[in-house]
């Protein structure tokens, strides 16, 4: 089932094109990454998803609507994780999410909910005065309260420290939803995504899952070997059947053998390096 | 049904954090309290037949029930700048019942500094009269449409002046309209064009109607036209309570119809950088 539907989507702002016929889906239970350099339209594009702004022209359907019309039934079956900063700062945490979850029909029972992202302890804290890392994981409780069908996340873990990254990630990656995230970190993409749409300057670039994407860009692995004092570099699309039949043929004359498999790094950095010179 | 509920709830919650922590309790007490201390302070000078004191009581009362429109205007801007209006839109039912939940914020809170003032006052400054249910009754019912009237325009004030320092510059045509509205001293005192003025906005008509249930029927004299004028308090009241009616949802809808996550961010990035 497909539950977020974009084709040809269209932003322009003045007389400027954001986004070029941006075409992608995401089914149901999958997680989409939308990677991309700043400024590639990625914020453009979910915000366009989670209702907040009107395309310019193109399709684009959430659970099988249009988000600019989407009601308040609509709306408690998406979940948004916005990035706090210090509304509500004065209601304890366990207040917060007893009074939202009372806006859903069948909402996480709160105790469950603070257990599932770390946050029984603070329950009666005062938001306030929670670490960064905390009220990130509070975002995250707060978008999946209503427990969500779908659940956008813009740039989760900008500005993280190395750990909260991991525990964010470790999150994300146990919810049983639809979710859709925006990054520019390559990592968090592959860790986190079974699919990754590539956005570059308002185009999709790429779109499949992270191993697909780096073989159908790059295409091929990266074989470097030494012998009789000569250098040799070969492109290959099985570097693993290569190596065994350069070895077959030479034996012990092969030297410094390097193999380099095309990584989903490789594939990005090709594709927005342009992008990341002209910005 | 489900707006309504979370917005009584969300209301409650607010009102009982709004008079459970240090700084904003000082505030509810301390401005009436200053207030009191103003009209004792006033009330051994005399203005005519009565004492400066009695008269300025109820101009307090209805020039602080026209701030609800200030305070409701502040709320709303620092709600869309800290992100708790765009987290209502996130939700179903969200903004209703975020509208709800702050005017009964803004609305309970304005009563409970108005009764901090008035009850005190009622005591300690002579020439009121404060005994009857009639005066009561009359007190209770202005207040109410006090706050139809002025919290509405609060929301468009909201909404038309969208920033902090917008906001800032907001208050001193605000003072200025409380210095043409008769609250401290007679609008007769005044040239006529700024009498026009001031009886074009509802704050003096607040004033009157206080006045007009507060001060015993001889005050009447110190009034424009030697009338309390209640037919025209309630016309002017309510025809600034439905033209705040009409507006409130349409600039609210719009304004929050802009909101999204990445102005919210924006926002914070900008204020970061002021305060580091």
């Amino acid at each position: 089932m497909t539950v977020i539907d974009v084709d040809r989507l269209r932003m322009r702002y003045g007389a400027a094109d954001v986004l070029h016929d941006v075409t992608f889906r995401v089914d149901a239970g999958e997680t989409l990454a939308v990677l991309g350099p700043n400024g590639a339209g990625k914020t453009t594009t979910i915000e366009i998803l989670e209702g907040f702004r009107r395309p310019s022209a193109g399709r684009v359907a959430v659970l099988g609507t249009d988000p600019a019309q989407g009601g308040d039934a609509w709306r408690a079956r998406v979940g948004i994780v916005l990035q706090s900063w210090r509304d509500h700062g004065k209601w304890r945490v366990g207040e917060l999410l007893d009074h939202l979850a009372s806006y859903y029909p069948r909402p996480w029972p709160t105790a469950d909910l603070l257990a599932a992202v770390g946050l029984t302890g603070q329950a009666g804290q005062k938001i306030r005065t929670l670490s960064g890392g905390q009220r990130r994981r509070l975002d995250v409780a707060i978008g999946v309260v209503g427990r969500p069908d779908v659940l956008f996340l813009d740039e989760p873990t900008a500005g993280f420290d190395p750990v909260a990254r991991r525990e964010f990630h470790d999150l994300v990656a146990g919810l049983d939803t639809t979710v859709l995230l925006t990054t520019h970190d390559l990592d968090e993409a592959e860790r986190l995504a079974d699919r990754i749409v590539i956005l570059d300057r308002g185009r999709v670039v790429a779109d499949g899952t992270p191993a697909a994407l780096a073989r159908e860009i790059v295409g091929a692995d990266e074989v470097r070997w030494r012998r009789d004092g000569r250098r040799f570099q070969e492109w290959t699309p099985d570097s693993t059947a290569f190596v065994r039949e350069l070895f077959a043929a030479h034996g012990t004359a092969i030297a410094e053998l390097e193999v380099h498999r095309a990584s989903l790094e490789q594939t990005y950095l090709a594709l927005v390096r342009h992008a990341e010179v002209a910005s | 049904m489900i707006a309504l509920r979370a917005g009584w709830r969300r209301g409650l919650i607010l009102l009982r954090q709004s008079f459970s922590n240090g700084a904003e309790l000082f505030a509810h007490l301390f401005w009436p309290l200053l207030m009191v201390g103003a009209a004792v302070a006033l009330r051994g000078r005399d203005f005519g037949a009565f004492s400066l004191g009695a008269l300025a009581v109820p101009g307090i009362l209805g020039m602080n029930a026209a701030f609800g429109m200030v305070s409701l205007s502040q709320q709303l801007t620092a709600d869309r700048e800290d992100g708790t209006l765009l987290r209502a839109r996130a939700t179903p039912q969200g903004m209703p019942a975020y509208l709800i939940g702050t005017l009964l914020l803004v609305g309970g809170g304005l009563l409970a500094d108005l009764a901090i003032f008035l009850v005190p006052a009622a005591l300690l400054v002579p020439g009121l009269v404060t005994g009857g249910v009639g005066t009561a009754a009359t007190v209770a019912g202005l207040l109410a449409l006090a706050l139809v009237a002025t919290l509405p325009l609060g929301v468009v004030l909201g909404a038309a002046f969208g920033t902090a320092r917008a906001q800032g510059l907001l208050t001193l045509p605000i003072l200025g309209l409380v210095a043409v509205s008769g609250i401290f001293y007679p609008l007769a005192a005044l040239p006529g064009w700024l009498q026009a003025v001031g009886q074009a906005f509802p704050v003096y008509w607040l004033g009157l109607g206080m006045r007009a249930a507060l001060l015993p029927d001889a005050a009447v004299a110190v009034e424009l036209g030697d009338s309390w004028r209640h037919a025209e308090t309630v016309g002017v009241l309510a025809a600034w309570a439905v033209a705040g009616l009409l507006l409130a949802p349409v600039v609210l809808r719009r304004m929050a119809r802009r909101e999204s996550g990445s102005l919210v961010a924006a926002r914070r990035d900008r204020a970061l950088r002021r305060v580091g």
